[in-house]
């Protein structure tokens, strides 16, 4: 106050301010430059996003990490304890384990991301399309979301398994089934109060088109909360391929899936535990990474969330 | 209350028919032909039609829903292909294992998570808090296979403590039991943390300090009754996932419950037998959620208002 009064009192006296005018507005910030700076306060939130990028890393360069082949047979080195050359061991096939986990950092980040994207654009479409026009469209589709939800997941997801076949490809079919209503629950409910919104009216007032507002306008509105239901989602899918594939209707043998893997290690669980544990920590660690990545972006995208 | 349970009730007869729906055509459009699937021998082409015939098979298939249906509602779900026997007397018979351990899956997650929880709030950020969110963090965060074969090498094949699997005599409940209860004991801790946390900014908390209560009474005699409202309500919830959720829990510990039928149908292709655990697991969950809504009405006058 006091400092504003001096500078008034210089700028009427005619001297220069001791302030020039671009020094009291604040930097024109963006929507990812608040998020940035938002989200980096957060310790573990920053650590989720090490290991996530860690995790990336691995999956892409997983031959020049380690120079075994994940699917060559060796019975001479059977359920060997973990050592200088096979630095988890090696399963009950003489395979290399830590390679087999590494090539399936790239099935669990695949199997994360793309069943939860495809689960997203269809929850996401309903949701928009039951909030913006209501009516009878908005109740078929939300009865549908119940209907959806009242299924205990895993089951679900085992009788679309058992109707499609047992196939990676097809994991991607029954989680994405398996998985919209949720977003489509979350996406109306911020619809319906966006189109309330003045400028979803003005829009409106000089006439553009109802599918342009909910995409142009109301869609991007609902960003924020998409960032977060998407890495939220990722952890989910990880473990639900992983359960899938240990009742035997998800990944099939010799694929290097980590829940394969720990359920090729359940038979060894005396003579050989690390087969089974280490990809379980592989897991562990994946899942908590992007639990505490998502629970970071939610509380920085808090205010933009809260509209 | 009534009126509010009537309503709750005819609200879901619809999720009720849509989720046998889905159930139904899921599992009777998978392609192969359940005939050659029951008989391992090669057979005549007019037996495999008798059969068919027998079986309605040849009907169409919103003929084959509405038969389906209404011999569900009297309690038939069909014969199993591979076993030979009445689907439900399969599932009742198994269903009790399926009970006695999702119900001590439960009291394990109310024994640990509620005193877990009133302790994190009252120690709010110290070491317990801490260490009991951390534990509730792990307990999603782990796949729930992979954290019962760690529970089956610790204590069944290094320490000896307790049998590896099977379900013959209470010490084969304890693990099982913990590993299924865990994410919900972890749910209920981190609730009722957050629950009384809230409560205990209300004025009557202020009054209840003002008036010279030491903090033990403050607690348990004003703040835990309305702390727990949500909680009881999420406890209802959880026994229906708990006895739907078991699935993955029977198969690693070789418990012959309604999952473990059910995982067991998959692998012998045996459709009947998956249609009827999937969709009796399904309306335990459904019925689960309405006790739930019920109870919560039943608790907190202010909900029938709304």
């Amino acid at each position: 106050m006091k400092e504003l009064n001096e500078k008034d009192t210089n700028m009427e006296t005619g001297k220069t301010p001791l302030l020039e005018e671009e020094d009291i507005v604040a930097p024109p910030s963006s929507f990812w430059k608040d998020l940035m700076t938002a989200y980096r306060r957060n310790h573990l939130a920053s650590l989720g996003a090490v290991i996530v990028v860690a995790l990336f890393l691995m999956a892409v360069f997983a031959p020049w990490i380690s120079h075994y082949d994940p699917y060559m047979i060796d019975l001479d080195v059977m359920t060997e304890a973990p050592s200088k050359l096979h630095w988890l061991g090696t399963d009950q096939f003489g395979r290399d384990l830590l390679t087999r986990i590494l090539y399936g950092t790239r099935i669990s980040l695949v199997i994360g991301i793309v069943p939860t994207l495809l689960s997203m654009t269809v929850g996401t479409a309903l949701g928009l399309i039951g909030g913006y026009y209501g009516g009878k469209v908005d109740m078929v589709i939300m009865r549908l979301c119940d209907i959806m939800l009242a299924f205990p997941s895993i089951l679900l997801a085992m009788v679309v398994m058992y109707t499609l076949g047992a196939t990676l490809l097809n994991i991607f079919i029954a989680l994405a089934i398996v998985g919209w209503a949720g977003t489509a629950r979350v996406v109306r409910s911020q619809v319906l109060s966006l189109k309330e919104k003045e400028f979803v009216e003005a829009a409106r007032a000089v006439g553009v088109r109802n599918r342009m507002i909910m995409v142009r306008h109301i869609l991007p509105n609902c960003l924020p909360a998409l960032i977060v239901l998407f890495t939220l989602g990722i952890p989910g899918a990880i473990l639900s391929e992983a359960t899938l594939s240990f009742l035997g209707v998800g990944a099939q043998p010799p694929t290097p899936s980590w829940g394969l893997i720990i359920t090729s290690g359940k038979e060894f669980l005396f003579s050989a535990p690390w087969i089974a544990i280490s990809p379980g920590l592989f897991i562990l660690v994946t899942v908590l990474a992007f639990n505490f990545m998502g629970d970071g972006l939610r509380d920085a995208l808090d205010p933009y969330m809260k509209q | 209350m009534k009126r509010f349970i009537l309503k709750r009730l005819l609200v879901s007869i619809p999720v009720l028919i849509g989720i046998t729906l889905i159930i139904f055509f899921l599992l009777n459009v998978v392609p192969g032909d359940p005939v050659a699937l029951m008989m391992k021998e090669h057979i005549s082409v007019d037996v495999v039609a008798r059969v068919r015939a027998q079986m309605h098979l040849d009907d169409p298939a919103i003929v084959r829903y509405f038969r389906f249906l209404g011999n569900a509602l009297r309690g038939d779900l069909g014969e199993s292909y591979k076993l030979n026997r009445p689907v439900t007397s399969l599932i009742l018979h198994a269903f009790p294992n399926t009970f006695v351990l999702a119900i001590w899956a439960a009291l394990f997650a109310w024994i640990v998570g509620i005193p877990a929880g009133i302790l994190s709030a009252v120690k709010k950020y110290s070491l317990p808090d801490n260490l009991f969110m951390g534990f509730s963090l792990l307990g999603v965060s782990m796949p729930v296979f992979w954290s019962a074969l760690l529970f089956q090498w610790c204590f069944a094949v290094k320490l000896g403590w307790l049998p590896v699997a099977g379900f013959s005599g209470w010490q084969y409940v304890i693990m099982p039991a913990i590993v299924l209860g865990w994410s919900s004991a972890g749910t209920i801790a981190r609730l009722t943390r957050s629950s009384l946390l809230e409560v205990m900014r209300n004025d009557y908390i202020r009054t209840a300090r003002a008036k010279g209560l030491h903090e033990l009474p403050v607690i348990f005699k004003h703040a835990l009754k309305n702390a727990l409202l949500p909680v009881v309500t999420v406890m209802a919830i959880q026994v229906a996932g708990l006895l739907a959720g078991a699935v993955i829990t029977e198969s690693v510990f070789g418990i012959p419950g309604v999952g473990r039928i059910a995982v067991n149908a998959i692998q012998a292709r045996d459709m009947p037998l998956l249609q009827g655990a999937v969709l009796f697991e399904t309306v335990l969950v459904i019925l689960g959620n309405l006790v739930a809504d019920i109870l919560y009405a039943f608790l907190d006058p202010r909900i029938k208002v709304s």
